[in-house]
């Protein structure tokens, strides 16, 4: 079943069934928000997973989605699958300009290039009349799906976070295993074999960064949807850091992990949120934990443990 | 009074100056970040965090020991750079034999843990820090007044850049330093100490950062932030100069903060993002940095 191994079959379809499931034993908005990290941290971990290149500004492509559909949403009135439609494009506009610069380098100067052009779109916004600098944009109805379901009703808006979320994986999946996906990890295994090869692989990886890009975007716009706001803290590389501790403490280059990951830190920002900066110290302290004992990752762990690529 | 492009004169030498002491934190900050990374091949994430503890370690000899400024810039810089060292023993060191990756993500780790206990203990909103009696004041020289205080910063700033390039440039240590940058094994097989080299070179570029911050606690409040605020533009200021060179990241921190600082006589919308912009302009032309190697 799209080509996923037995093992991820079974993971699968335990996802799908807690999908289906938790909304009826916890708080849907809750599972909303991790739902969306889900989507984000996937989309970064095509971009380290499978090209091996560490992008720490994705937080800028995340934001301005947020702002598109939140506004689009706002003033123009579109419909909900619209406005993620929009703020999927956002990211893939702005991935392809960011991009095609930021993959001039690669390793350590590629990290450094996205942050510094995500600090530019930070700087951008704040500046910028229409994200309402540091108020955001606020009371965003959630509005109808197709003009025909209201999502005012959280189970409504879960199922649509959902399939967004589904579609999102499965896409990512897609890709991944398609002959484009292989020559990705070509890239990743040893750039100049791929090159003489005959593949362009800076083209390879602006498009895998677009791909990336255009997902952040979608979790973006989905989020800004759920919540009814959009603010400066998404295009914040805070967020950037956290969708990295994200997708690393669930298993950089897995197919479950980011999913896990988005579990695990949206869990722990919920119970330390009323502790203040603690959240920080926390986060810092599980980067600090993971890169030194488990660069794995849980899932990377588990898998390894299991002998199975989960 | 003087115009000068139809700005007038003491606006546009004060935003100047502003440029230069900004340029001063960067040159510092980025030299710090090229040295650290030509030993340790890490992109050292906490440099921010470091120099804000050295403006609190400043602060903390003032207000707990009433130790005063002028001893403070010499010994905040040593127990910070202390500090960088018994961190590089006891976690950096773990990292050597793995992708430069980790090194960043480690660090950015470190750098949240470190802002957020700040934070903690001593909130967002900062804590002043008096200039010293000695550097109170302004001095007219003719087309402005110039304040003592940033006179100083940009003077003790270049004096200290220099000396650093003169001391990796000119002195058999500095060859020592630069032989292991090139090749490790080959240095330690002429009986130097290379784990040593490294774990100084870091404590040095950490003491770096906080002899920045010292500089800097007078000029902006003391605040967990303050190296928030300027990290990321350094970051900007490194894919400019490229790590290559010493003298290149000083050339460019000051080049940038004077950039910065006309931008906002002339655009002061733009001057946030001028830095990057610049950054953009470089890779287009110069993917490698303006003193970058090839790698």
């Amino acid at each position: 079943m799209f080509g996923f191994s037995k093992a991820q079959q079974f993971a699968f379809l335990t996802m799908l069934a807690l999908i289906v499931i938790c909304p009826f034993v916890l708080y849907p908005v809750f599972l909303m928000r991790v739902l969306c990290m889900a989507i984000f941290a996937c989309a970064f971990n095509l971009m380290i997973g499978y090209v091996g290149l560490l992008s720490f500004g994705h937080a800028a492509f995340f934001g301005m989605g947020s702002y598109i559909a939140a506004w689009t949403m706002k003033f123009w009135h579109v419909d909900a699958a619209v406005a993620i439609v929009l703020g999927g494009a956002t990211g893939a506009v702005l991935g392809l300009c960011l991009g095609y610069l930021a993959i001039r380098r690669s390793g350590i100067y590629f990290a450094m290039i996205t942050l510094a052009l995500a600090q530019m779109v930070y700087f951008f916004c704040v500046e910028a009349p229409f994200t309402g600098g540091e108020d955001g944009i606020q009371q965003v109805p959630r509005g109808q799906l197709f003009g025909i379901v209201p999502l005012n009703n959280d189970m409504a808006m879960y199922w649509l976070v959902a399939a967004v979320f589904l579609g999102s994986f499965l896409l990512i999946h897609r890709i991944i295993h398609s002959p484009f996906g292989q020559v990705l990890k070509a890239i990743r295994e040893n750039e100049p074999r791929a090159t003489s090869l005959g593949y362009r692989t800076d083209d390879y990886k602006l498009i895998a960064f677009v791909l990336s890009t255009t997902l952040a975007g979608v979790a973006g716009g989905t989020k800004a949807l759920v919540f009814g706001i959009a603010t400066l803290t998404d295009v914040h590389y805070s967020t950037s850091g956290e969708v990295v501790l994200t997708t690393l403490l669930g298993g950089l280059g897995t197919v479950f992990g980011p999913v896990m990951g988005a579990v695990l830190v949206t869990t722990m920002e919920n119970y330390l949120a009323q502790f203040g900066q603690w959240v920080t110290v926390t986060q810092g302290a599980i980067f600090v934990i993971c890169v030194l004992a488990f660069r794995r990752g849980v899932i990377g762990e588990l898998g390894g443990a299991l002998r199975l690529a989960l | 009074m003087i115009m000068i492009f139809g700005i007038p004169g003491p606006l546009l030498f004060g935003q100047l100056l502003l440029g230069l002491i900004n340029g001063a934190f960067y040159a510092m900050l980025s030299m710090g970040l090229a040295i650290i990374f030509g030993m340790l091949n890490i992109i050292n994430f906490a440099h921010g965090a470091l120099f804000m503890m050295g403006a609190f370690a400043s602060w903390m000899l003032l207000q707990y020991a009433g130790i005063g400024y002028f001893p403070s810039l010499i010994l905040a810089p040593l127990i910070i750079g202390v500090f960088g060292v018994i961190l590089e023993r006891t976690i950096i060191s773990r990292l050597y034999h793995l992708d430069h990756l980790y090194g960043l993500l480690l660090t950015f780790g470190l750098a949240l843990v470190i802002q957020g206990l700040f934070r903690n203990y001593y909130g967002s909103s900062g804590l002043p820090y008096r200039i010293p009696d000695v550097l109170q004041g302004a001095t007219d020289v003719g087309f402005m007044f110039l304040p003592n205080y940033r006179a100083w910063v940009v003077v003790a700033a270049v004096v200290v850049c220099v000396a650093t390039w003169a001391i990796i440039e000119k002195t058999p240590l500095g060859a020592t330093l630069r032989a292991a940058t090139e090749n490790a094994p080959l240095v330690q097989a002429f009986g130097v100490n290379v784990p040593r080299v490294i774990t100084l070179t870091y404590g040095g570029g950490v003491a770096l950062a906080a002899f920045a911050g010292v500089l800097a606690a007078p000029i902006y409040s003391v605040n967990p932030n303050m190296g928030d605020n300027f990290i990321n533009t350094v970051f900007a200021v490194v894919v400019i100069g490229g790590m290559g060179s010493i003298m290149g990241s000083i050339v460019t921190g000051f080049a940038l903060g004077v950039i910065e600082g006309l931008t906002k006589v002339f655009y002061p919308q733009a001057s946030a993002t001028v830095v990057f912009l610049v950054m953009v302009i470089v890779l287009l032309t110069l993917p490698h940095g303006l003193f970058g190697r090839r790698a």
